[in-house]
């Protein structure tokens, strides 16, 4: 039985400091650390991150003006709570930011927005507070061109009673081939002995880092499914599927299509609909074999013994989920919103088909292969060359002055009201709402926050943690209304626990 | 597999060892030359103006 797709997405960025280098940009772990800093002391946000559920041994922390500037310690990593209820930290030596909990794709495509701007407003807030001539570049991408990658992973919710062996099996198909959709393209690869003749370009900035078809793993021998088992609620009710095989997309309609197509398949999986007739004979062979062919003409081989495009494997996904669609609705995606995906979906697809150049409005990959090909036919630029690989990184640099995903003609599918707002708002149908709310009317009195509980200080010992182990409670209909009449984290309380 | 009922034959592949642009739309192709031209001339402005440094010193840490 499908239940609502709670989902949302954590991007790391990547991050450089040019120019003079100081004590605290000497290494990205500091430089991701000021960058954050810097848009809390702007926002006047102080709220720390409870690991009691996660690892011990860190503590919730403020901070003031004169820290910003100061190395950071590696064992105390930033880690914030935004109002907006999003979390906002260094990861692994990058700067992160996971998305509230949004009820649908489409909300979910304006978080993302808005953890861009977020970015933005970041830089621009530390780069008054370095050296002059000193600058912090972010770029939302997902390889570095040297072997290094960094992850846009997705989450959605699911029934627990969904046995996993079925769910790894029928949605293997998907992330593999995805990537025509909703890949972010890539100058070169990765792999060892494979030349820039051989692969010049590619559809997916991930692809080459997957090695495995499932496991645990997230920074090495990457799994196309992910196994992590940490639901961040009610674990007898829920599973929190964590992917992370995606890239991360400048294009607003990419982001949306693979958020809201994987939703909908997923809600499929539970209602047992999707079937083995897709299931791939070998998933990471034919991941990569995918990506390097831009011409989308390679077959990949199918557990029953047939060959199958990418294409004709989505085009499958597709008519499986239009058929869903009209048997069950789209009640757990939001119906709105699933029409509204799966045209995208279908529209990419018959564009792929017919003409790729036809959707380089909304599919990434193509739009940067456009360019690509027109700026090496007008200077005469050979693959290989270094100016190729500047143009791929500057697709996705969140400069906004030198930003190319900004310039290419891509379809914008949200306002700047409704992003600006977000940056600052939560989401009013989720538990988000309750954290948000919470954060930005008693910033002082919370002492800490994580996914599914809030530590209060009611002004007396002991503290009080609020659990929120329902994703869907603590929504602004049933919480609003209470958190307007408290004036004090004690009222709330006291409310809430009658 | 779900069969489709119009199976359209998929354009000639774009070669990765050309270096031509891009094919047009039927329709409308000088129109789609000429807002590329311009956006070329755009990315002239802003690209980075030593790439070979830029891309040498863009380094990250592998993350998850």
């Amino acid at each position: 039985m499908a239940i609502p797709k709670v989902c949302g997405i954590e991007t790391e960025y990547g991050i450089l400091v040019r120019g003079p280098v100081s004590e605290s940009t000497s290494n990205p772990v500091s430089a991701s650390s000021l960058l954050i800093n810097a848009y809390l002391a702007a926002n006047l946000r102080k709220v720390g991150w409870d690991f009691e559920d996660e690892h011990p041994g860190s503590d919730a922390r403020g901070f003031s003006v004169s820290d910003l500037l100061e190395p950071e310690i590696e064992t105390h990593l930033v880690n914030a709570v935004l109002t907006n209820g999003a979390r906002y930290y260094v990861d692994h030596a990058h700067p992160e930011i996971s998305t509230p909990e949004c009820r649908t794709a489409r909300e979910a495509l304006v978080f993302d927005r808005a953890a861009e701007e977020i970015v933005w407003a970041s830089m621009q807030a530390a780069n008054a507070l370095l050296p002059p001539g000193a600058e912090v570049l972010c770029h939302k991408n997902n390889s570095d061109g040297k072997g290094n990658s960094y992850g846009c992973h997705e989450n959605y919710l699911l029934a627990r009673d969904v046995p996993f062996g079925r769910i790894v099996h029928q949605i293997t198909p998907h992330f593999v081939t995805r990537q025509i959709v909703v890949g972010a393209g890539k100058v070169g690869c990765e792999l060892p002995g494979v030349s820039t003749t051989d692969v010049s370009f590619q559809i997916s900035q991930r692809a080459d880092f997957f090695e495995e078809e499932v496991g645990l793993e997230t920074t090495l021998k990457r799994p196309i499914i992910n196994t992590r088992d940490e639901p961040h609620c009610d674990a007898s009710k829920y599973r929190r599927l964590h992917v992370i095989v995606g890239d991360a997309n400048m294009s607003e309609t990419a982001t949306l299509v693979k958020l809201g197509a994987t939703s909908i398949l997923l809600a499929m999986i539970e209602d047992d609909l999707i079937g083995d007739d897709l299931a791939l004979a070998n998933p990471v062979a034919a991941i990569r074999h995918i990506s390097h062919d831009p011409s989308l003409q390679r077959t990949v081989l199918l557990r029953n013994g047939r060959r199958a495009t990418a294409l004709e494997i989505q085009w499958g996904l597709l008519e499986l989920a239009l058929k869903y669609e009209r048997s069950h609705g789209l009640e757990p995606v939001g119906h709105e919103v699933g029409r509204e995906v799966l045209a995208l979906w279908e529209g990419i697809l018959t564009g792929l088909e017919s003409n790729p150049g036809s959707v380089a409005h909304q599919v990434d990959w193509v739009a940067k292969q456009r360019v690509l090909e027109a700026y090496a036919a007008r200077h005469d630029v050979r693959p290989g060359d270094a100016r190729l690989k500047a143009l791929d990184l500057q697709y996705h640099d969140l400069r906004r002055d030198k930003c190319l995903a900004r310039r290419v003609g891509l379809d914008v599918l949200t306002t700047d009201a409704e992003v600006h707002h977000a940056m600052t708002n939560p989401p009013l149908t989720t538990r988000a709402y309750f954290r948000g709310r919470c954060l930005a009317k008693w910033p002082d009195q919370i002492v800490a926050a994580n996914w599914d509980s809030m530590v209060f200080d009611v002004g007396r010992e002991p503290l009080r943690r609020v659990p929120m182990m329902e994703p869907l409670r603590g929504t602004a209909e049933s919480v609003a209304r209470l958190i307007d009449e408290s004036d004090t984290p004690a009222e709330l309380l006291a409310r809430l626990g009658s | 597999m779900a069969e489709r009922t119009q199976k359209q034959k998929p354009t000639p592949a774009r070669t990765d060892e050309t270096v031509e642009a891009a094919p047009a739309v039927v329709g409308g192709s000088d129109k789609l030359k000429a807002e590329l031209d311009d956006l070329l001339d755009e990315i002239d402005d802003v690209l980075e103006t030593n790439a070979e440094d830029f891309v040498k010193s863009y380094v990250q840490k592998g993350g998850q």
